[in-house]
This record gives C-alpha cells, sequence and structure tokens, in this order.
C-alpha cells in the first residue's frame, strides 16, 4: 500500500517521537491521519499500518474499534459532526441535529451518495461555552444559529468548500 | 521464599505467603470469593467486579483479584454489602443475556448460570430490547454465540498468554464490544479449543460437541492421549458407549486443564467407518474375507507353531501406541515363546544413547513438571509448539511466571523464539556448532533443562551431555519423541538388541529395516504400526498377521487381519516422553475388538504358551514389568491419579544401538500418523487450512 | 476572541490570552515567558515539588488531587526513564479551557512542562491531545517547534546541559482516554481500557515507567507558581484550594464563556454577576458545578464557594470547571438520559457494573422520557445507579451513576410527571402520542 510523500514523512515524524522499541505509540497517530488519506480503516490499511508497527493485524482492529472517530468505512468528504451533549442539547443542539438530518436526508453515520457529506450526532466536543457546536472534519462553528447551519449545509451541498461559505466562518479557538 | 503474612478472612485467622491474592487465600482455604475474570495462572483483569470483598479500614469495597494480602488484613466476603453487590452485577450481567439456558451447550456447567443460583438475581427487571448479534463459526471446532459472551477475556488470555497464537481480541467498544478472530471472520491457530474450555458461559462453544448432548448425560473418563508423547491427560466424555467430547476441566494429570486440538478431539477415528471391526482371512482366492475371532486366532497360531516348529524366522514390529503390558507382553512372547529377537519398533529419538550418556553423570531425565519450573531450557532441533504442544505450553507459563531463560537452536523459525533470550538458527545436524556461543550464557543459569530433537542422535547425544556437565550446574535432559509411547516401547525392550530395561539381548535380532530387507522371513506379525506404508518386504509371500484399527498399507497385504483395540478402549499403562507413567482407562468398547494384550495372549493361549506367559491382565503384566524393569516398581496408586518418572536404567547400557535407525515423522499439531488419517477433525482442520 | 472577560476575573492563567499575537513565542517573552523555568533550572527538584505543594495547586483535570504530591509520588532514583505526560484529552462535557490555554498561550503550558520534568528529572514529555483539536495539535506542534529553535526544549536546553523532549500525540475520540491509566494505554497504542492500579503513574506510568500525568491547566499553573512564588498562587485561592481556576460557563446564561476566577468564588455570583445571569430572564432550576459526572445542584443549593472541598461538602464535585446552567423550562428527565446516554456510549467495556449499567440506564431513560415508563422504573433508575456506584473498575461508572442518582432524588417530581404516558412537560413539539 503506499501513501502520498507528504503521509509518509508524516508517519515517519511520528515513529520517530517515540522511543525506538515503542513504535506501536504511534498506532493510533497513525490511524487517524492516515483515515484522512485513505478514507477509512481499510483492511489493508490495517494490514499496512500493523507491518510498520509491529503489531498484528488483530492488534490494530481492536484498537481501531476502540476510537469513535475512526471510521470503518467512508464519510463523505465533508463530514458534518453537531453535537447534543448536555451543552449543546440546552442551547439547541439537538435541534440543529434534526435540521441537519432533515436537510441532508441523512441519518447518523449516513453518507450522501455522491459521497461528498456525512453526517454525524457526536458527543461533547470541547466547545461547551460556545455552544451549540459544529465541526465540518477538523473545523469548529461555534454559537450555530439554524439559519447559519442552513448556510452550511446548503454551500456544501451546492458543491462549495466550507472555506468558501464565508458566511459562516470557522472558530478555531 | 516470601515471607508469611496474618490476616484474617471471615473471621478465621490465616497464614500466607506475602503477594498473595486475597481471591487466592480464600480459595486455599475453602472461601469461595466468586469471579469471572480472575483465572489462575493468568494476567489479571478486576473486570467482572464479582470478587468485590470488604477490607476494614478501607472506603470501598475491594477486588479480591488484585488485592495482595497483607498483614493483619480483616476482610469480609460475605456482608449484605457484598451479597448486594454480587447480586447486583449478575443483574447487569443477565441483563444482555440470552437467558436459553435449556438449548446452550454451556447448561449444566456454566459459571453464570452457578452463580445466579448461588449469589441470587434470578428474577429479572430487564424489560428492554437485548442487543443480537448472529452466531458465527470462526473454524471447524470455533463457534461464537456474541450475545451470550460476558466479556471476561479469559479466552483472549488463554490465546495469546496460554498458547502464544494471539487469535483472539476485543472489537468494538462498550457494550457492544466483542471477541474477534485474528482473521476477520475466522480463526488462524492452533484450534486447541482452549478458549471454548475456558469459557465461563456458552459463548465458545465447540464444533464437534455442540447440542450433541449434556453433561450430566454423560460419564467422564479419565485417560492418556494417545497421540503425541506428551502424555496429557484428557477427559473423555462418554455417552451410551459413544465418546462425545474431550478435556480437562478438573485439571488432574500432568497437564492441567491443557490439550492440544489432537488431545481434544482427535479421539474422533475411534469411530471412523472404516473402523475394522471383524478378523479377516486371505482365502484361497487370495481375497480377505470376514472370519471368526477363533478361527483367525487358530489360522495364526497353526502357522506361527509351524514356522517355530520348523526353526523359520520370524520378524515383529511392535508400536509406540501400544500400551507398556502390551509391549512387555509381546516382546516376552516373541523372546520367550517364538524364540526370536527379531523384534523392533519405529524409533523416534534417541533414548536409549542419552540413558546411558547420562550413567555416571549428575544428569537427569527432566519431568514435565521441570519446565514448568526450572530457570532456562535449550531447545535443540525441535519445533516445540508444533510437535510438542503440552511441554511448549509449559517452557511458556515458566516464562510467563517465572521470566525463565529460553535458547533455541533450529533450522526454521519457532514459536519459542519470541520468548527466547537467543535464538540461533542452525540447519539441521549441524545445531551443535552453536553451542560454543551459547556456553558462557548457558553457564550462567542456576539450572537448565535441554530438550533436543531426533536430529541429536549417537554421538551427538553424547557430546551433548558432555557439554552440559561441563556447564557445572545441574542440567536435566528430554530426548523428544513420537506418540503416547515411544519412550515406553523402548523401555519395555521392544528392540532386537535390548530386553525390558535395557539389558543387552544377547544375540541381537533384525530391526525393522533389516526385517523388510531379509528375503527368507518366514512370518511378519505387526501390531500396531504400518512398516509398509512407503516400503516392501524383500521376503516373498511371507505369512503376514497385521493387528490393527485400519486396513492400512501394511494390513492390505496380510494374510489374517485381526481388530485391535484403540487406545480409548482398553487398560493398560504409557510412559510419555519425560519417562513419566500414566494409566490408561477404557472408555468406551469397540464391538468386534480386542486389546491387543489380550490378542497376543490369546494366540499365546491357542500355542499352548498360555502357562509360560500368564493372564493377559494389565494389572498382572505390570506386576512383571516392575520387576523387570528399573524404576517402574511403581506403587500402583501413584500413577491411578497421577504419573511417575522413571529412570529406566542405572549404569552403562550394555548395547550400542544404531542411530540410524532413530528418525522423528515430525508429526505437526494437526496430523498423526494413521490415527490422523481417520480423524475426522483433523482432516476438516487440514482442509479449512489449505482452503485459506 | 472566545469571549469577553469580565471584570471580576483574576487573571493569571489567562493574562496573556489578549495580547496581541498572545500565542507568539516573542509576545511570551516579552511578557516573563519562560523566567519561571530558569529560576526552576537553578532549584532542586526537592525546591521544586516543595513549593508546588505550598502554592495549594490540586489537579484541574477532574479528581483535584494535590499537585504537588503526586510529583512526590515519582521515585527520586529510577533506572528507567521518566515521563511527563500532560492530559490534553479534554472531553467531560461542560468542558472548554484546555483547548483556550493551548491555543492563546501554549509556551506557558510548554514552561510548565518543562518545569515539571525538572521536578522530577524527567528528559521527555508527551502532550496527549483529543484527536477531535486537530488544529491544536497542529498549534502546540508550531509552538514546540519555537521552543526547540530557541534552545528551550531538546539536548543541553537553555544551555543548562540537560535535555528536555517535547512531542504532540493525538486522541482519536474516546472520553475514557482521559481518564490517566486508560490514556497511557491510549498512548502506547492500545484499546483505552483502564489499567490496575497500583501501581500508580508515578511509580509505572509510560511504558511501565515513573510518569507525571497532569491536566493541561494544572501545568499552566506552574510557571506563575514558580515566579511568583507559592505564597501568592494559594493567596488567590480558598484554604487548601490554591489559585485561580478557569470555570467554563455554558447552558442558559446570558454570557457565556470561560472565565478565570478565583477557587472558591460563589457560585451564584459567578452565574449572575460573571455570566449575566439566566438567559431570558427565566428561573433557574439547576446548575451542574463540574461538567457532566459532578451531581446536579439544585437552585437553592448554589449559594455554594466554587472550590474542592466546598462543592464537595455540598454533595457533589468541583470536576474539571465545567458549570452547566439549567433554567426552569429544563426538562430534567431529559438532561439525566442525555449524560446517560454520553456515558453509555463512552464507557469502554472493560467491567460489567459500567459496561452492562450505562447501556441499560441509557435504554430505561429513554424509554422513560418516551412517557413508557413506569412508578417502579424511578426506583429502579436508582437502583441500577447505585449497583454501578463504587463497583467499577474506573470511575467513569460513579461519574454516570452520581448525577444520575441525584437526578432522580432531586427532581423525582419531573420523573413521576413524565409516568402514565404523559408527553414530556417540556418538549413543545413532543414527538409522543399522548396517552
Ligand atoms: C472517565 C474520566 C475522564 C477523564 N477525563 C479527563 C480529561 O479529559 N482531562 C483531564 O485532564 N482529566 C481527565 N480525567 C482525570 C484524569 O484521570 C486525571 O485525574 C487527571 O488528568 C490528573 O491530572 P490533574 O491532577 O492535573 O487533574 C478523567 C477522569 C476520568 C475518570
Ligand atoms: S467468549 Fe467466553 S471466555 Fe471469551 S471473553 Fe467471552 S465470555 Fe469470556
Ligand atoms: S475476578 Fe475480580 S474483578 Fe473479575
Amino acid at each position: 500500500m503506499t501513501f502520498s510523500p507528504e503521509l509518509e514523512a508524516r508517519f515517519e515524524r511520528f515513529l520517530a517521537k517515540y522511543p525506538a522499541d515503542r513504535k506501536r505509540s504511534a498506532l493510533i497517530p497513525m490511524l487517524i491521519y492516515g483515515q484522512d488519506e485513505v478514507g477509512s480503516i481499510t483492511d489493508e490499511f490495517v494490514e499496512e499500518i500493523a507491518k510498520r508497527v509491529g503489531v498484528t493485524p488483530l492488534e490494530v482492529r481492536e484498537v481501531s474499534g476502540f476510537y469513535s472517530m475512526l471510521h470503518h468505512k467512508p464519510m463523505g468528504k465533508y463530514h458534518v459532526q453537531v453535537c447534543t451533549n448536555i451543552s449543546c442539547l440546552l442551547t439547541g443542539g439537538e435541534e440543529l441535529y434534526e435540521r441537519a438530518c432533515h436537510k441532508l436526508g441523512l441519518g447518523h453515520k449516513q453518507v450522501s451518495p455522491d459521497g461528498r457529506i456525512s453526517l454525524e450526532e457526536v458527543e461533547c466536543m470541547g466547545a461547551c461555552s460556545w455552544a451549540p457546536a459544529v465541526q465540518i472534519n477538523y473545523d469548529f462553528y461555534h454559537d450555530v444559529t439554524p439559519e447559519q447551519l442552513d448556510k452550511l449545509l446548503d454551500g456544501l451541498k451546492a458543491g462549495k468548500d466550507p472555506e468558501q461559505i464565508t458566511e459562516v466562518p470557522k472558530v478555531n479557538c | 521464599m516470601a515471607d508469611l503474612v496474618k490476616f484474617t478472612i471471615d473471621g478465621i485467622e490465616l497464614e500466607a505467603p506475602a503477594g498473595t491474592l486475597v481471591i487466592e487465600a480464600a480459595k486455599k482455604n475453602g472461601i469461595e470469593i466468586p469471579s469471572f475474570c480472575y483465572y489462575e495462572g493468568y494476567s489479571l483483569q478486576a473486570a467482572c467486579r464479582m470478587c468485590l470483598v470488604e477490607v476494614e479500614r478501607m472506603p470501598k469495597m475491594q477486588v479480591a483479584c488484585t488485592l495482595p494480602v497483607g498483614p493483619g488484613m480483616v476482610v469480609r466476603t460475605n456482608t449484605p454489602q457484598i451479597q448486594a453487590a454480587r447480586k447486583g452485577t449478575l443483574e447487569f450481567l443477565l441483563g444482555n443475556h440470552p437467558l436459553d439456558c435449556p438449548v446452550c451447550d454451556k447448561g449444566g456447567e456454566c459459571e453464570l448460570q452457578d452463580m445466579v443460583f448461588r449469589y441470587g438475581a434470578g428474577e429479572s427487571r430487564f424489560t428492554e430490547t437485548k442487543i443480537h448479534v448472529d452466531e458465527q463459526q470462526w473454524s471447524p471446532v470455533v463457534f461464537y454465540d456474541a450475545p451470550r459472551c460476558i466479556l471476561c477475556f479469559r479466552c483472549v488470555r488463554a490465546c495469546d498468554e496460554g498458547m502464544g497464537v494471539g487469535a483472539l481480541g476485543v472489537i468494538n467498544r462498550g457494550a457492544v464490544s466483542l471477541i474477534a478472530p485474528n482473521m476477520q471472520d475466522h480463526l488462524n491457530c492452533d484450534e486447541c479449543g482452549q478458549c471454548i474450555d475456558i469459557c465461563p458461559v456458552g459463548a465458545l462453544t465447540s464444533g464437534t460437541y455442540r447440542y450433541q448432548t449434556r453433561p450430566w448425560e454423560m460419564e467422564h473418563v479419565g485417560t492418556i492421549c494417545t497421540h503425541c508423547s506428551d502424555g496429557c491427560k484428557t477427559t473423555l466424555g462418554v455417552r451410551h458407549e459413544q465418546i462425545m467430547r474431550g478435556n480437562n476441566r478438573d485439571r488432574s494429570g500432568i497437564n492441567g486443564e491443557f490439550l492440544c486440538v489432537k488431545g481434544r478431539y482427535a479421539f474422533d477415528f475411534y469411530d471412523h467407518a472404516e473402523r475394522l471391526q471383524t478378523p479377516m482371512v486371505r482365502n484361497v482366492a487370495g481375497k480377505l474375507e470376514p472370519a471368526s475371532w477363533s478361527k483367525a486366532l487358530e489360522v495364526v497360531a497353526k502357522k506361527f507353531g509351524e514356522i517355530k516348529a520348523r526353526g523359520g524366522r520370524f520378524g515383529i514390529v511392535g508400536s509406540n501406541h501400544t500400551t507398556n503390558e502390551e509391549n512387555f507382553y509381546l516382546q516376552k512372547f516373541a523372546r520367550e515363546c517364538l524364540g526370536t529377537n527379531n523384534i523392533d519398533h519405529r524409533r523416534t529419538g534417541d533414548v536409549t544413547t542419552l540413558v546411558d550418556a547420562l550413567s555416571g553423570t549428575s544428569g537427569t531425565l527432566a519431568t514435565t513438571a521441570d519446565l514448568y519450573e526450572k530457570k532456562a531450557f535449550l531447545i535443540i532441533g525441535a519445533d516445540l509448539s508444533i510437535e510438542h504442544p503440552f511441554l511448549a505450553f509449559q517452557i511458556r507459563a515458566n516464562y510467563r511466571h517465572h521470566q525463565a531463560h529460553v535458547y533455541t537452536v533450529t533450522a526454521d523459525e519457532v514459536r519459542e523464539e519470541k520468548t527466547a533470550v537467543r535464538a540461533i538458527r542452525k540447519p539441521r545436524f549441524q545445531e551443535f556448532d552453536a553451542l560454543p556461543e551459547l556456553r558462557d550464557a548457558l553457564a550462567a543459569e542456576p539450572n537448565l533443562v535441554i530438550l533436543f530433537g531426533d536430529s541429536v542422535k549417537g554421538e551427538d547425544v553424547r557430546k551433548l551431555v558432555a557439554f552440559g556437565e561441563s556447564l557445572g550446574i545441574p542440567v536435566s535432559y528430554c530426548a523428544l519423541v513420537d506418540y503416547s509411547n515411544s519412550r515406553g516401547a523402548i523401555d519395555m525392550g521392544l528392540t532386537p538388541e535390548l530386553l525390558p530395561g535395557y539389558h543387552a539381548s544377547g544375540t541381537p535380532g533384525l530391526n525393522v529395516g533389516e526385517m523388510l530387507a531379509a528375503t527368507d522371513l518366514d512370518a511378519f506379525w505387526v501390531i500396531g504400526e504400518n512398516p509398509l506404508e512407503n516400503a516392501k518386504l524383500s521376503t516373498k509371500r511371507p505369512f503376514v498377521v497385521v493387528q490393527d484399527m485400519f486396513l492400512t498399507e501394511t494390513a492390505q497385504k496380510a494374510d489374517v487381519v485381526l481388530p485391535s483395540a484403540s487406545a480409548y478402549e482398553k487398560n493398560g499403562t504409557v510412559t510419555n516422553g519425560c519417562g513419566e507413567v500414566q494409566k490408561l482407562k477404557r472408555a468406551v468398547s469397540m464391538l468386534g475388538t480386542k486389546p491387543d494384550l489380550e490378542i497376543i495372549g490369546l494366540i499365546a493361549k491357542e500355542m499352548g504358551f498360555a502357562p509360560r506367559m500368564g493372564p493377559w491382565l494389565p494389572d498382572t503384566v505390570f506386576n512383571e514389568i516392575r520387576k523387570a524393569v528399573k524404576g517402574y516398581d511403581i506403587p500402583l496408586p501413584a500413577i491411578t491419579l497421577g504419573a511417575q518418572q522413571t529412570m529406566p536404567v542405572n549404569g552403562r547400557v550394555g548395547v550400542q544401538t544404531n542411530p540410524d535407525l532413530v528418525a522423528s515423522a515430525h508429526e505437526n499439531l494437526f496430523t498423526s500418523g494413521t490415527l490422523g488419517r481417520y480423524s475426522k477433525i483433523l482432516n476438516s482442520v487440514i482442509e479449512k487450512r489449505a482452503n485459506q | 476572541m472566545y469571549n469577553s472577560p469580565s471584570p471580576l476575573e483574576v487573571q493569571v492563567l489567562t493574562r496573556r490570552f489578549r495580547l496581541p499575537n498572545s500565542h507568539s513565542i516573542e509576545t511570551y517573552l516579552q511578557n516573563d515567558g519562560y523566567k519561571a523555568v530558569e529560576k526552576a533550572l537553578g532549584m532542586s527538584q526537592e525546591d521544586i515539588i516543595n513549593e508546588v505543594k505550598a502554592s495549594g495547586l490540586r489537579g484541574r483535570g477532574g479528581a483535584g488531587f494535590p499537585t504537588g504530591m503526586k510529583w512526590g509520588f515519582v521515585p527520586r532514583t529510577s533506572p528507567k526513564p521518566k515521563y511527563i505526560m500532560v492530559n490534553g484529552d479534554e472531553s467531560e462535557p461542560g468542558t472548554c479551557k484546555d483547548r483556550l490555554l493551548m491555543q492563546y498561550d501554549p509556551h506557558q503550558l510548554i514552561e510548565g512542562i518543562i518545569i515539571a520534568g525538572q521536578a522530577v528529572g524527567a528528559e521527555q514529555g508527551y502532550i496527549y491531545i483529543r484527536g477531535e483539536f486537530r488544529y491544536l495539535i497542529e498549534h502546540m506542534d508550531r509552538a514546540i517547534a519555537e521552543a526547540y529553535q530557541r534552545g528551550f526544549l531538546g539536548a543541553n536546553i537553555f544551555g543548562s546541559g540537560k535535555t528536555f523532549h517535547l512531542a504532540t500525540h493525538s486522541g482519536a475520540g474516546a472520553y475514557e482516554c482521559g481518564e490517566e491509566s486508560a490514556l497511557l494505554e491510549s498512548f502506547e497504542g492500545k484499546r483505552g481500557n483502564p489499567r490496575i492500579r497500583p501501581p500508580f503513574p508515578a511509580v509505572a506510568g509510560a511504558y511501565q515507567c515513573p510518569t507525571i500525568l497532569n491536566n493541561v491547566e494544572t501545568y499552566c499553573a506552574v510557571p506563575s507558581i514558580i515566579l511568583n512564588g507559592a505564597a501568592h498562587f494559594a493567596g488567590l485561592g480558598s484554604p487548601k484550594n490554591g489559585g485561580t481556576r478557569l470555570f467554563c460557563l455554558s447552558g442558559h446564561v446570558n454570557k457565556p464563556g470561560v472565565y478565570e476566577l478565583p477557587m472558591g468564588f460563589n457560585l451564584m455570583r459567578m452565574i449572575n454577576e460573571v455570566g449575566g445571569g439566566v438567559r431570558g430572564g427565566k428561573k433557574l432550576k439547576a446548575v451542574i458545578p463540574g461538567g457532566s459526572s459532578c451531581p446536579v445542584l439544585k437552585a437553592d443549593e448554589c449559594d455554594l464557594a466554587m472550590d474542592f472541598d466546598s462543592v464537595a461538602a455540598a454533595k457533589s464535585m468541583l470536576g474539571s470547571g465545567g458549570v452547566v446552567v439549567m433554567d426552569e423550562d429544563t426538562c430534567m428527565v431529559k438532561a439525566a438520559l442525555r449524560i446517560m446516554r454520553f456515558y453509555a456510549h463512552e464507557s469502554c467495556g472493560w467491567c460489567i457494573p459500567c459496561r452492562e449499567g450505562t447501556t441499560w440506564l441509557r435504554k430505561l431513560l429513554q424509554r422513560f422520557h418516551d412517557g413508557m415508563g413506569t412508578k417502579s422504573d424511578i426506583v429502579l433508575i436508582g437502583d441500577l445507579s447505585k449497583n454501578m456506584l463504587g463497583r467499577t473498575f474506573c470511575p467513569l461508572g460513579d461519574a454516570a451513576a452520581m448525577p444520575t442518582i441525584a437526578f432522580v432524588e432531586k427532581f423525582r417530581d419531573e420523573f413521576e410527571a413524565h409516568l402514565d404516558g404523559k408527553p414530556c412537560p417540556y418538549e413543545k413539539s413532543s414527538k409522543l402520542v399522548a396517552a
């Protein structure tokens, strides 16, 4: 299995972070960064990573199944994550999530037929004071109003990238 | 050793070595602390929370499975708070556990069932829908029913820590966690079935036993596995003269609860459709045709009598599977009645040279217990995990518990290398070249066990013992052999050159190769062996008698075929590779067959040698062995339940034996000579592996 | 900026947050940055630890364990290397402070970590950051690179001849990995199951080597303690609760946000004066004082000093500083359900009471909230929670049980209002078919 030179370089940096006989420490970082490029935790990817960190594929699967950000089937190019945990619940997170379901015609962890958008109801993402919060891939959107959500989702559906939806900027603070 | 600590459990003052876990200390003193995840010998989990106890001056309840006893510690195991906790945890477990006990294989032996019976939670307050997952088949022998799994992780540890295989893991998280096999939807493993045995509930079930019977409908007979020379005890579950399963859950015997795929499942050759159940005699047309026992025996006795009378030549080949009594009786008959030393068997390891070389040295034979207790191991030319799974298991447990030092010198990669302090690769027969570089490390060990395969024989065995002597530390040895009674066959004098107890026979007779090569044999008598599998008799048309369970290549050439009983159908003793004598116990009888001991006895009787031979009762014959073979003077009770090691010789062995005769068949986990060919389960496992 | 400051704040850890380019090493250096570590390099290990002990600093990750004491447990001499592990998992619902500390003042954290390294003689640190904070991982990586460039990290730090390395480590979505021993397992590339303790991380942590493991905020407090002295820090807070703390106000308040307030700050004042009162002029119903694991307080219990001991005396916990405010229109059954959904989703599955208990309670509360509950279910909810309490492998089980018990005990009337097929009284557009 081959990866982009950037990812290869990253893997190398990851492996260099830990003592030489502790390569396994790089497993989870490699899985999550690798997933961004591979699309999901595929069998082939599992085998490859297993080889690189010196564990069995089963040991990799044990790990990959544990972490909720690791997906065994591909999510959309834009993975929309709506938090409905307590602070977001109190400030309308659940409504946002339902709104997103309707607007996208998707349920929890479902992917649009063109593979562009997927939706997930997520647990607290550490944005409680700026609730309700949404994440698209790794970018945060804070104090999201239903109107802003609509703009984001409509934009994505219309083929725009999140950066092009300037009315609703990401807030990675 | 560790200091003794005084403490109190349930008001009883107790003492145990420092470091003892409360759960163990309680158990040793007859106080039960329930547990699912705690399993003696495997790593601690503290996951099931069944073992909570109260400890004075500790605010919260403590898990007894990870808590070492402390001086003055006051433990209570049965307070209302603890009872409530146990009940609460069981109630949680039953929440998702299917209540299908009436159809579950584990019914009657289920630890969950027992605990609910004992600690309550019989009524469920759970009314939500349970999580359902379909049952999966992971291999010919392993099925997994996830909803029944209580996630105690015993199976995972048995496979990883116990077997060194690591074919089971845990996937997902939380309540949807599952046990998973290493190949996505199936297993690639030793198929030992220990995961099934160790499962406290019916989550893992056996492909051969499931849905066949209930534990209480079976009689449980403890006997010895007939496949390899490790000599594991297996407890056969028998119903209506049928063996339903094999396991060793009572942990009796040298192997505790260990069994490999052969020990656990491969008894199944015994009721193969091709099993011989009637004697056969070659008719005038040259075809084997069924005959009565009396007719067949008469033919044999008459012919043997004629040949003896005219001073004809016999060739007799005995077996590595038959009992000590049978082998002793056979050689006695051959030597004393037929007057021949032309008797041999297939030699699979150079035991004779080893016992000879040890004479006058400080070296000894290793016991299977030594493999768990000694500090260092040198494994030469053997793939222990594959050919001697129990010996490998012992050393692995030793490594886990006492950090034993393992050294390997092998031609190919072996599992022991994973835990070895030094692993050297050398082609077969060149293993010796590696010893000098190990010398210093080995000499620094407190003691050592050397295990060697068939590539070390003859002079090399002597050199090896000399090397061991030169280390200046206590060294014990194990010459690895095949099948359940290779060692016993040599001890019993099943060779042309040696009598029982390694006494020289005087005028050596023919060995197997010489028998095959001879052109003037009058009779060729084979008991439980298949020398003509890949070879031919050079003598034209001798009288051939074969005692066997199946119509082997050799039996097909016979004039008379006598159907013999398998190891599971007779009593007697066998001696494992470490020289430990154990008892076989009859579990079933197969219609139409007779134990070889009886067959030999009947032939002798028919020939008029009954008074000379004495009765063919195993115990009577064993009494003779006691007198004839050094070390075998074992009180019967010692081997009724356990094993006793024998050192069959004291002093030098009078004759040199030919090392070229020594060759192991190198049976692996899934093969076992002729028996393996007739085992349905071994064949299905081999087939499955071939298809992957 | 993340939110406007409150005049009531006492800014120690956050004092550089509003400076231009606050995250840059220049800004940091111009504002006392890396002075504490230089001072610490001249101190003995004992002195550093004693200073931290005297400051009354208690862990900001949730349990409030005295930090100096924890550092003191690390064996002085050890043949094994020692590690500094930073808990930046920030996953406790209601908590969003470590994010800001890393974003706005990453060098303060780095400096705190280096000092911790000096205190115990460690040469390597790792910052475990939850996978969702990808931008922060990259942000911290840049800050770490800056520090390496200046010779603050690496071999011969600050020309002292000592070595200290630091790297980030990404998680991948698991609340349980915030628990210290599960974090270590996860760090080692395994499932995030907690470890049997003892041994504690101080003795056998990362790679079974002695390890200090603290929350991001805890390390961030260290430079100020070393620089300004323990007494100064201790004096900011209440007895045995040194310093300030970042409180994350969320829920039904007018001015939600992260505010740095002295330990022992009154909760009512926090809501009304810092947070601008309950949103929409509504009445206060309840407050979760320290993240979702902490038992809820009723409005009349909120006249309370926010430090570890006072909140514990009120039978709740100060936890991770997540203060979740709920107004009179909040359905407590729904709140309890949502929180239980979280714990059931996050239970690692290792031990029976937690794995089965959270799942069963989630199903039960769901049914209950849907109007399908019976009176005996109320008892059952309480019973099951108590059957988890104190019996699980790690505190996650307790964290799920305690708030549930509080919800049922303190708001039983609301549970009763859901009985007999009645729709949720707080749900305007109830999805239920009314009985
Ligand atoms: C289930 C669970 C989740 C936790 N999550 C976090 C977390 O996200 N961040 C954190 O700093 N501590 C968390 N903790 C607390 C840590 O176990 C640990 O006490 C803390 O990191 C120690 O640092 P401190 O002494 O500086 O607080 C959690 C504890 C538990 C039981
Ligand atoms: S399958 Fe059985 S032994 Fe294995 S973890 Fe599940 S319950 Fe335990
Ligand atoms: S036996 Fe102690 S927790 Fe399972």
